[in-house]
C-alpha cells in the first residue's frame, strides 16, 4: 500500500538558519507517528510545512500522491490534513460547543447565501453540526464543559479543545503539536488513550510532536527523530530507545532527557 | 429563526417610533428641519454598519468616507450624465463601491491592526484627490443640480412616486432613508447570525486557527470588505441625491473617523450598536453647539471618557451580554 503522507527531501531555511535539512520519511494510513527531538530541532517547522502554514525552501510533501506543501493552509485542511498548535490557540470568546460547531463548516452542504436566506439545506446543516458537536464532545469527555467560554478553561482543557476543534473538521490526518504539554501524568495518560481511540474509532492518521517520552513511547507506532534540523533516526519505539545517535542527541542537550 | 417575544416587541416599537411617532411629533412641533437631521442619521448609520462589519473581521476601517464619496459620484454621474433613474443608480453605486473595495482590498487586507487602519485613513484623501482630478467628476466644481429621484412604476402601477412632484420631499427622503437603514440592519443581523458571520467571528478571534480549520480567510475578508463598502456607497449615493449635489469634499477624513467612532460608541459587540452610536454622536455634536469654540473640546473629552469607561459601547449598559447579538 502506498503511504498516506510522503515527506520528500524537505528543507526549510530562515535566512542563514536551516530549520529543516533534507528531511524524508513516509507515514502509513492509520499510523500514529511521533516526531521528537530537542528544543529548536525543527519539529514545529516540519508540521507547519506539511500543513502549508509556511512554504518549503525545497522539497515537497505529498498526501495520497498529491502535493500539499506550498499551498494555502485552508486548502490543505479541505483535503483532510489538519494541524493543531503548540501554543494555546483557541477562539477565546466562543464556548467550547460554538468552537466545535464553527470548525465543522467544511462539511456544510448549503452555500453561504443559503445560510443568509435560511434555506432548508442550511437548517439541516445547523442541526447536523449541533448534533455532531455534542457527539464529539461526548466522545472526548468534554460534555460537562461544552457551554464554558474558552477563555475560562484551565490549561489541560484548552489542549483538549484544540484537539476537539481539529477533529471537528473531520480530518484524515491530524497533526498534533505537543498535545500533552502542561498536563500531569494522569491527564497525559487519558489523552494518550483518547488519541489512540481517535485513530482506532475514527480512522484518523495521527502525527504528533511531543517531549513527554513515556507518552511518546507508549503511543507511537513509529518515531522520527530530528536534531538541529536533520533527521537522525526513524523506527519503532524500541529501535529509537536503543539508537546511539538518539541517545547522544538527547544527552548532548541540556534541557531535555530521554526518559525511558 | 427564533425571535423572542421581547425582541419582536422591540422591533415593533422601533418601527412605530420611526414611521408614525416621529412624523406626528414633527407635525405637532412644526420642526420640519428635524426630518433632515434624522435622514442624515439614518444614512450615516448605513455607512457605519459597513464599518462595523469590517470590525467584525478584526480590521479597523477608517476609510468609509472614500466609499461614500464613490457612491455619491457614481449615482450622480449615472443620473446626470447617463440619464439613469436614481433608483437604478443607487444599487449601481453600491456595487461600484464594492468593486473598488475588492480591487483595493486584495493588497491591503493582508495588513492587520494599525497598518490596515493607517492605509484606510489615507483612502478618503485619495478619493477626494481623485474626484478633483478626473474630468468625469468635474473637479472642484463637483456635480450640482442633480434632479430629484423620479417615479418608478411597473406595468403602469406606481411603486415610488416622483419626488419632484411632491410637496414634502423631506418626509419622502426620511421614509426612504429609514427603509434603507432597516433593510441594511436586517441584512447585517442575518449575516452575523449566519455561517458567514460565524466564520468572521472565528477570524476575528484567531486567523491562524481559522485557516487551520479550512476557512479561506483572504476570500472572506474580501467579501466582507466589499459588503462593507457597498453600504458606504449606498449611504453616499442617497446623501448626494438629497443634497442634489456632490463635491470632492462631500465626505472627508473627519467623516471616516466619525463612522468609526459611531461603531465604538454604540458597541462593537452589538449589531445595532452603530445605529445607536450614530444617533448619539450626531445629536451630541449638535447639542454642544451652544458651547461655541469649546464644542470640540467638550465633545472629545466626553468621547474619551465614554470609551474609557464603557469600552464595550453604550449598548453594553442596557443589554445583557450577547442578548441582542
Ligand atoms: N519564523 C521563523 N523565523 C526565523 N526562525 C525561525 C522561525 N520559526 C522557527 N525558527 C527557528 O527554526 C528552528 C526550529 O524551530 P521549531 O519551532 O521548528 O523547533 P521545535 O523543534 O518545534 O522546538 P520546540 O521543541 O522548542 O517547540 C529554531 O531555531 C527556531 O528559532
Ligand atoms: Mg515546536
Amino acid at each position: 500500500m502506498s503511504p498516506l503522507i510522503q515527506v520528500k527531501n524537505v528543507t526549510k531555511k530562515y535566512g542563514g538558519l536551516t530549520a529543516n535539512n533534507d528531511i524524508s520519511f513516509d507515514v502509513a494510513e492509520n499510523e500514529i507517528l511521533s516526531v521528537i527531538g530537542p528544543n529548536g530541532a525543527g519539529k514545529s517547522t516540519l508540521f507547519k510545512m506539511i500543513s502549508s502554514f509556511v512554504p518549503t525552501t525545497s522539497g515537497e510533501v505529498l498526501y495520497r500522491g498529491e502535493r500539499i506543501s506550498n499551498l494555502k493552509p485552508h486548502i490543505v485542511a479541505r483535503k483532510g490534513v489538519v494541524r493543531t498548535f503548540q501554543e494555546t490557540t483557541i477562539f477565546k470568546s466562543m464556548t467550547v460547543r460554538e468552537s466545535v460547531v464553527v470548525a465543522q463548516h467544511l462539511r456544510a452542504k448549503a452555500s453561504l447565501a443559503g445560510y443568509f436566506w435560511g434555506s432548508k439545506a442550511a437548517k439541516e446543516d445547523v442541526d447536523a453540526f449541533g448534533k455532531y458537536a455534542d457527539e464529539l464532545l461526548e466522545f472526548l469527555g468534554m460534555s460537562p464543559i461544552s457551554n464554558e467560554q474558552a477563555s475560562n478553561l484551565p490549561q489541560g482543557s484548552l489542549r483538549a479543545l484544540g484537539i476537539a476543534i481539529g477533529l471537528a473538521t473531520d480530518p484524515k490526518v491530524l497533526l498534533l503539536d505537543e498535545p500533552f504539554a502542561g498536563m500531569n501524568h494522569d491527564e497525559t495518560m487519558q489523552m494518550v488513550d483518547l488519541v489512540r481511540s481517535v485513530r482506532d474509532e475514527r480512522g484518523v492518521t495521527v502525527m504528533l510532536v511531543e517531549h513527554d517520552m513515556p507518552a511518546v513511547m507508549n503511543i507511537s507506532d513509529r518515531i522520527v527523530v530530528l536534531n538541529f534540523g536533520e533527521k537522525i533516526a526513524e523506527g519503532t519505539p524500541s529501535e529509537i530507545q536503543n539508537n546511539e545517535k538518539v541517545i547522544e542527541a538527547y544527552l548532548g542537550s541540556v534541557d531535555d532527557e530521554i526518559g525511558m | 429563526m427564533g425571535f423572542s417575544g421581547k425582541q419582536l416587541m422591540g422591533v415593533g416599537i422601533f418601527l412605530f417610533v420611526i414611521f408614525i411617532g416621529v412624523p406626528l411629533i414633527i407635525a405637532a412641533t412644526g420642526r420640519w428641519d428635524f426630518y433632515y437631521t434624522l435622514t442624515s442619521v439614518a444614512l450615516l448609520a448605513i455607512a457605519s454598519a459597513g464599518v462595523w462589519l469590517t470590525f467584525y473581521i478584526g480590521r479597523i476601517n477608517i476609510g468609509q468616507g472614500a466609499f461614500a464619496l464613490i457612491g455619491a459620484y457614481v449615482s450622480a454621474i449615472l443620473v446626470v450624465k447617463a440619464g439613469w433613474s436614481f433608483w437604478i443608480s443607487l444599487p449601481a453605486a453600491g456595487l461600484f463601491a464594492a468593486l473598488v473595495a475588492i480591487l483595493i482590498g486584495l493588497p491591503i487586507l493582508r495588513l492587520r491592526g494599525v497598518y490596515f487602519a493607517m492605509i484606510t485613513l489615507v483612502l478618503t484623501q485619495v478619493a477626494t484627490l481623485t474626484a478633483l482630478a478626473l474630468p468625469i467628476t468635474n473637479g472642484a466644481k463637483g456635480i450640482s443640480s442633480i434632479p430629484l429621484p423620479s417615479g418608478v412604476s411597473i406595468f403602469g402601477i406606481p411603486l415610488i412616486p416622483d419626488f419632484s412632484s411632491m410637496e414634502n420631499t423631506k418626509l419622502a427622503f426620511y421614509i426612504t432613508a429609514c427603509i434603507l437603514m432597516i433593510v441594511t440592519y436586517a441584512a447585517l443581523y442575518r449575516l452575523v447570525n449566519s455561517r458567514l458571520g460565524h466564520l468572521c467571528r472565528s477570524m476575528q478571534q484567531n486567523e491562524e486557527l481559522a485557516s487551520s480549520i479550512g476557512v479561506n480567510i483572504s476570500y472572506i475578508r474580501i467579501v466582507i470588505f466589499a459588503i462593507s463598502s457597498f453600504f458606504g456607497g449606498i449611504g453616499g449615493a442617497m446623501f448626494g441625491s438629497i443634497a442634489q449635489s456632490v463635491y470632492p469634499s462631500s465626505f472627508q477624513v473627519a467623516d471616516s473617523v466619525n463612522f468609526m467612532l459611531n461603531c465604538f460608541l454604540g458597541g462593537l459587540g452589538y449589531v445595532f450598536g452603530p445605529m445607536l452610536g450614530t444617533l448619539v454622536l450626531y445629536f451630541g455634536w449638535d447639542l454642544l453647539f451652544e458651547f461655541g469654540k469649546y464644542q470640540m473640546l467638550i465633545y472629545s473629552t466626553i468621547l474619551i471618557l465614554l470609551i474609557r469607561f464603557l469600552p464595550n459601547g453604550l449598548l453594553s449598559l442596557s443589554i445583557g451580554k450577547g442578548d441582542k447579538k
